[in-house]
């Protein structure tokens, strides 16, 4: 964790106070734009088997059939022939501390990993641009046939499961930037949990993006196989870029049979990031899981968690938060699948707007017929900082069976002269009693986050309060 | 005290600051110095607090760390080291307040008003009078809407915390609370001016013959 007078350097740097950037230790980048050459080149780096390059040629082509969607935000700023699709930072994966680029450990420095390392001992994957450059992995987790390595190693070490479960969630065909994201794959985590295992210890991913232009798609594959249990924590922090930068990932996560697992993402980018993520869940008989997404940071993010209720008595969560700041565009929200009965879902959407920003929830609950005896229930919060700012509530709901219960709330509100004349009346400033409600106001999801990231995300918090009044 | 309308409640926010009244003349002093233009918090770090009538709730923030908070504002105003209360240092603070004023430690886990019944609000006024020990406190109708078992718990943490230290003005419509405190001083406040000023005995004499008997001297 960094510590005050980190962060007090930091505040130098700029509105936005993570924006630093390192020079660049890239060894090798595929040249700018999009061709088949350029996935042929990719899949050739990283020595894949024939079947995943002819799976990355399809989506290429699924890719450049489908038109950008219009349905959302407005992408027309996006420059897809201006970013570079591959960037291999350094020769191999580190397998030690001691063996991590000085440059990077300096990177991570200033976000304070290395106490998070230190705290958790182990359980650590970062990831350093497009490659998993230290992953170190604590050595109980190999004993209980845990599997917990770079999407890259995944494919080249278990490529039988790997195999078995790969784009089976979210198929090159599910939307435009899931096609790009299968052809340029890199990157990401890939998890196996086997029958019966709790993974204590929530497994981490750092992520963070150095090099201009950089569109970083990392994949991420997560298996739990019966009865389960893991907490999947991603946490991004990203330098600021003059030019758009892009991120678009795909996060899928099979959970069987009475399985539970959490993933848990706090997104800061810098300011000039589109984001563009797909994410999400098959749930079946009796297992959960729970989405836990916090947005701070990007220019522009698309992103709806999903879960996919497949077997009777299956639960998907999504609690989800959008902070969007001066032009800042957080489109989020969740989409919940309920397939097969008895399934039961809850949708927390918490989101605030300030300077300008502008947060929409766009959410989709689908009950199909045959999902007897399933409940759900949505709730949408917003919280206006001012009159500039903008929330927007977009909950699509369809329902094809009868036995079913569902509830939807939604609530806009600003805050209050009262509420901030009585926390003033205790002595806290202006800043300080507003950032107090917000705090309050994410409360419910700041309570879902491990402790360490509890406390980076007030910081956080903080920091985009800071200076906000004139 | 003063009935429905006499401008109570005005008095007390306009001495507080709060932004919805405009002074438009006179001063208030406050250890020798006018506060009109000063910010509300800029007031409660001088050790000026007010009482809510309805205190409003912040969901999601717990009554001690709202307490902690707003002790390190104080702190930090005062020694101007900006030098925060230790955890323990507060957590024991915390305790003996709530101790003195009979409220179950569990209660510092609540967020802040949120869900609270009355009798709460009007206690975790006086848990937040206690913790900051201002100099002046204004109670704005911290009895009403209160049962009378809940108006002598108030009343008695009140005692505990008046005297030299502490000076309070209470706003009240009734006399029963002097049932149990002690004034030193009785203003009957009507139209927006004092119409009389006197002892205890002014409450018990407004008892018995009313606003209206009051208006007829």
């Amino acid at each position: 964790m960094a510590t005050p007078a980190d962060l007090k350097q930091l505040d130098g740097m700029g509105k936005y106070k993570y924006g630093f950037s390192d020079p660049d230790v890239t060894v090798f980048k595929t040249r700018k734009g999009l061709n088949q050459e350029v996935v042929r080149q990719i899949s050739a780096m990283k020595e894949e088997p024939e079947w995943m390059l002819e799976f990355r040629l399809n989506a290429l082509d699924h890719f450049f059939e489908r038109p950008i969607p219009d349905w959302g935000p407005d992408l027309s700023r996006l420059d897809l022939d201006n970013i570079y699709y591959y960037v291999k930072p350094s020769e191999s994966e580190s397998k030690s501390w001691e063996d991590v680029d000085d440059t990077i450990k300096a990177t991570f420095d200033k976000l304070g990993i290395p106490e998070a390392e230190q705290k958790f001992l182990a359980g650590v994957g970062a990831q350093y641009e497009s490659e998993m450059v230290y992953h170190s992995i604590q050595e109980h987790l190999d004993a209980l046939g845990v599997i917990f390595v770079s999407i890259e190693d995944g494919l080249k070490n278990h490529e039988d499961i790997f195999r078995e479960y790969f784009g089976t969630v979210i198929p090159h065909t599910d939307n435009k930037f899931a096609a790009l994201n299968s052809a340029v794959w890199s990157g990401g985590s890939f998890v196996y949990v086997p029958s019966g295992v709790k993974v204590e210890l929530p497994l981490q991913a750092y992520f963070r993006m150095n090099t201009a232009n950089l569109g970083q798609f990392e994949r991420t594959l997560i298996i739990l196989e019966e009865g389960a249990e893991v907490h999947y924590v991603e946490g991004c922090t990203a330098p600021i870029y003059t030019t758009d930068s892009f991120h678009s990932g795909v996060i899928e996560i099979v959970v069987k049979k009475g399985a539970r697992s959490r993933y848990t993402t706090i997104q800061n980018w810098s300011v000039n990031v589109y984001n563009l993520v797909t994410q999400r869940a098959m749930v079946h008989e009796n297992a959960q899981h729970e989405w836990v997404d916090a947005n701070l940071g990007s220019q522009l993010t698309m992103k709806y968690p999903s879960c996919y209720l497949v077997g009777e008595g299956a639960h998907g969560g999504i609690l989800s938060m959008a902070f969007a700041g001066k032009g800042q565009h957080q489109d989020t929200g969740g989409k919940v699948i309920h397939v097969a009965p008895k399934t039961t879902s809850r949708i927390t959407s918490k989101s605030i707007s300030k300077d300008g920003g502008r947060a929409s929830y766009r959410g989709l609950l689908k009950i199909y017929e045959n999902a007897a005896g399933s409940r759900s229930n949505v709730v949408c919060d917003a919280l206006l900082l001012d009159d500039e700012s903008r929330s927007d509530t977009y909950p699509y709901i369809e329902i094809d069976e009868n036995d079913v219960s569902v509830g939807h709330e939604a609530s806009v509100s600003k805050i209050g002269e009262e509420q901030l004349f009585y926390l003033k009346s205790r002595g806290l400033s202006e800043e300080e009693a507003i950032t107090m409600v917000v705090s309050g106001f994410i409360e419910p999801l700041v309570r879902e986050l491990p402790m360490e990231y509890a406390v980076e995300m007030n910081r956080l918090i903080q920091l985009q309060m800071e200076g906000s009044i004139g | 005290m003063g009935p429905n309308g006499a401008g109570k409640s005005t008095l007390a926010n306009v001495l507080m600051g709060h932004p919805a009244y405009e002074v438009t003349q006179g001063e208030v002093l406050f250890k020798g110095e006018n506060i009109v233009d000063l910010a509300p918090d800029e007031r409660s770090r001088m050790g000026l607090f007010l009482a809510f009538q309805y205190p409003v709730a912040i969901p999601g923030v717990s009554v001690a760390n709202f307490l902690r908070m707003a002790i390190n504002a104080h702190r930090a105003a005062e020694n101007g080291t900006g030098k925060n209360i230790s955890i323990p240092e507060f957590r024991d603070l915390l305790r003996g307040k709530m101790d003195l004023l009979k409220i179950p430690h569990e209660f510092a886990g609540r967020f802040l008003n949120d869900g609270f019944s009355g009798g709460e609000k009007k206690r975790a006024e006086i848990l937040q009078l206690a913790t900051l020990e201002p100099d002046i406190a204004i109670l704005d109708e911290t009895d009403s809407g209160l049962d009378i078992d809940a108006v002598r718990i108030v009343a008695k943490g009140i005692n505990a915390l008046v005297g030299e230290e502490l000076g309070i003005l209470i706003i009240t419509h009734y006399q029963r609370i002097l049932n149990y405190i002690k004034a030193d001083f009785v203003h009957i406040l009507l139209a927006g001016r004092i119409l009389q000023s006197g002892g205890p005995e002014l409450a018990e004499h407004l008892e018995e013959v009313g606003y209206e008997g009051i208006l007829e001297l």
